[in-house]
């Protein structure tokens, strides 16, 4: 299972030239020039831009997800309003199209408003809920919470909005917790959206500066072509080691991809 | 009294400033594109000139003048459905190995759980890449056994094998999904069937598969869905081209082509609404079928 990971791992440690032709999983020379010389990245861009930039865009999707997916799924689960069904009906609609169907009009917004080669269209859309998985989820532990904290708390006079502050976000931390890891992952993850929004070499996340890596690569290059893709795995790994229960948890509840 | 009053609209409103920044991407970054792209899939337009209206152009060219297109068809829907099913019975055989209440039963469900969440990235598609190329791993293996095999990701019949076993290799979600399934099930099923002398296979066929069928379904459905829109893996194993010989040739791996490589961005349009009404249908056909197949808990 896990047998390719392991290859690649130690083969990042191995001399360029050995990698294919040794396939031992306990090579003779461990050497750590690979990561040194990948780290140098190409044309003067290093790894610690892409990684910069990598972040900076999976943290701010991460806080405009929280934000507006939690505001949405109180709205949901707790208030009333008109043609509430109707609504949360499209909401579950929206989860259903492909983007690709969207891509080409979004394109072209972000292009007026001067936003490709930015994370922008990446990042943004997070900020107005646009995914609809992280609401469903949300209301859904919303609803397990018992009523009558909410009557109470209506009681000793709070409205819906101190209630939301109050007492659902607070109780809502796993949900939040959910939300947080897979939009971390995905966004780490999602190539096509990096490749379509962002072009310049000094924009570059981890994943883009990989690909451009395969394309000046070659042979000679394997070796650090290995040991920076072992180093992008790194901070989806470490998620999942110190959030298991959350991501298996979440997975087995509410049957995510 | 006018007090009254006004209490009584702000809290009309306040559901609304909850729900203000959804219905504004709701309206910007979902529903006007996706009227648009519909009225672009009628258009033919190549980004610099405004979009000229050619009515079914687009679709005509694409089923009837368009041999890369079909290849795209061809390639996508046959990886859809060779790995999804194997994913799937891959998925549920190591559920059920697990849920026989082994020792260290966390231990496994991270170890398989690990590749669904990095083998859409672009590291695990370079190390595809060379784990399938002519000297990879899989050919030393297959060479111990003395079979002699060209690079697969090189070789137009094999690539799309490649790309099949990296899905299924991915199967560690639906297995967690089933195993929470299993769970559910009732102990009492298994222990009325074996008092009245069923085996572990008529088991299986009688308690175990129908019990879980709406899981089967609900994963089926995910995951076809999922894989029609399969991007990553493909586009670096053949360095964007969808090759060789196109036998890589993924639906919007063709779509990105088209739209972002030629900017013929009504072409693309109409490729992305066939895409979806494709995903409709083989939603829609499960569907239908499964009313004959899914067993739910309350019709017994």
């Amino acid at each position: 299972m896990l047998y390719p990971i392991l290859w690649m791992i130690i083969s990042s440690f191995k001399p360029t030239q050995s990698i294919l032709s040794d396939n031992s999983l306990w090579p003779k020379d461990l050497t750590l020039s690979n990561y040194i010389k990948g780290w140098k990245g190409t044309s003067g861009t290093t790894f610690a831009t892409f990684y910069l930039n990598s972040f900076s865009m999976v943290g701010l999707a991460v806080i405009g997800n929280v934000l507006s997916c939690s505001l949405t799924a109180y709205a949901f689960a707790r208030l009333e309003f008109k043609h509430k069904k109707i609504w949360f009906a499209l909401m579950m609609m929206t989860m259903m199209i492909p983007m690709h169907v969207l891509i080409v009009p979004q394109y072209i917004i972000f292009n007026k408003l001067e936003w490709i080669n930015t994370i922008l269209p990446i990042v943004v859309p997070k900020f107005f809920a646009v995914d609809g998985f992280f609401i469903f989820l949300t209301v859904q532990f919303i609803r397990s919470l018992p009523r009558e904290l909410d009557e109470a708390a209506t009681i000793d006079g709070c409205g819906p909005i101190a209630i939301y502050f109050r007492i659902i976000l607070p109780l809502t931390v796993p949900a939040i917790v959910t939300t947080t890891i897979f939009t971390f992952i995905w966004t780490w993850n999602d190539f096509f959206s990096q490749l379509l929004y962002l072009s310049g070499v000094e924009k570059y996340t981890v994943t883009l500066a990989l690909r451009m890596f395969t394309d000046a690569g070659g042979e000679a290059a394997l070796g650090s072509l290995f040991a920076m893709s072992v180093l992008s795995i790194v901070p989806v790994f470490l998620i999942f080691v110190f959030f298991q229960r959350y991501i298996v948890e979440g997975i087995a509840t509410s049957g995510m991809k | 009294m006018l007090n009254l009053f006004d209490q009584k609209r702000w809290s009309s409103i306040i559901p609304y400033l909850f729900l203000a920044p959804w219905l504004i991407g709701l309206v910007v970054f979902s529903g006007f594109p996706f009227l648009s792209s519909l009225y672009l899939s009628f258009t033919n337009y190549n980004f610099v000139s405004s979009p000229n209206w050619v009515g079914l152009k687009n679709y005509l060219t694409m089923f009837t003048q368009d041999p890369q297109y079909f290849q795209a068809i061809k390639v996508t829907v046959t990886y859809v459905l060779v790995a999804v099913p194997l994913e799937l019975s891959f998925a549920l055989f190591l559920a059920l190995l697990l849920n026989k209440g082994i020792r260290g039963l966390g231990i496994y469900r991270g170890v398989y759980y690990i590749p669904s969440l990095i083998g859409g990235s672009v590291a695990i598609a370079i190390l595809w890449q060379q784990v399938f190329g002519d000297s990879g791993i899989v050919n030393q293996l297959l060479g111990y056994a003395g079979i002699d095999m060209p690079s697969w990701v090189g070789t137009p019949d094999y690539a799309i094998w490649s790309l099949i076993l990296l899905k299924v290799w991915q199967f560690g979600s639906p297995m967690v999904i089933f195993l929470a399934g299993l769970k559910q099930i009732p102990q009492e099923f298994y222990e009325a069937s074996s008092l009245d002398g069923a085996g572990k296979w008529k088991q299986f066929i009688h308690i175990t598969l129908p019990c879980l069928s709406p899981i089967i379904l609900f994963n089926g459905i995910m995951q076809i869905i999922s894989s029609f829109q399969a991007f990553t893996p493909a586009y670096i194993i053949s360095n964007g081209t969808g090759g060789p010989v196109n036998s890589t040739l993924f639906y919007t791996l063709y779509l990105y082509q088209n739209g972002f490589g030629n900017f013929q961005m009504g072409y693309a349009s109409a490729m992305a609404w066939s895409l979806l009404l494709i995903i409709a249908f083989f939603t829609g056909l499960i569907f239908l079928t499964s009313k004959k197949w899914v067993h739910y808990g309350d019709q017994g």
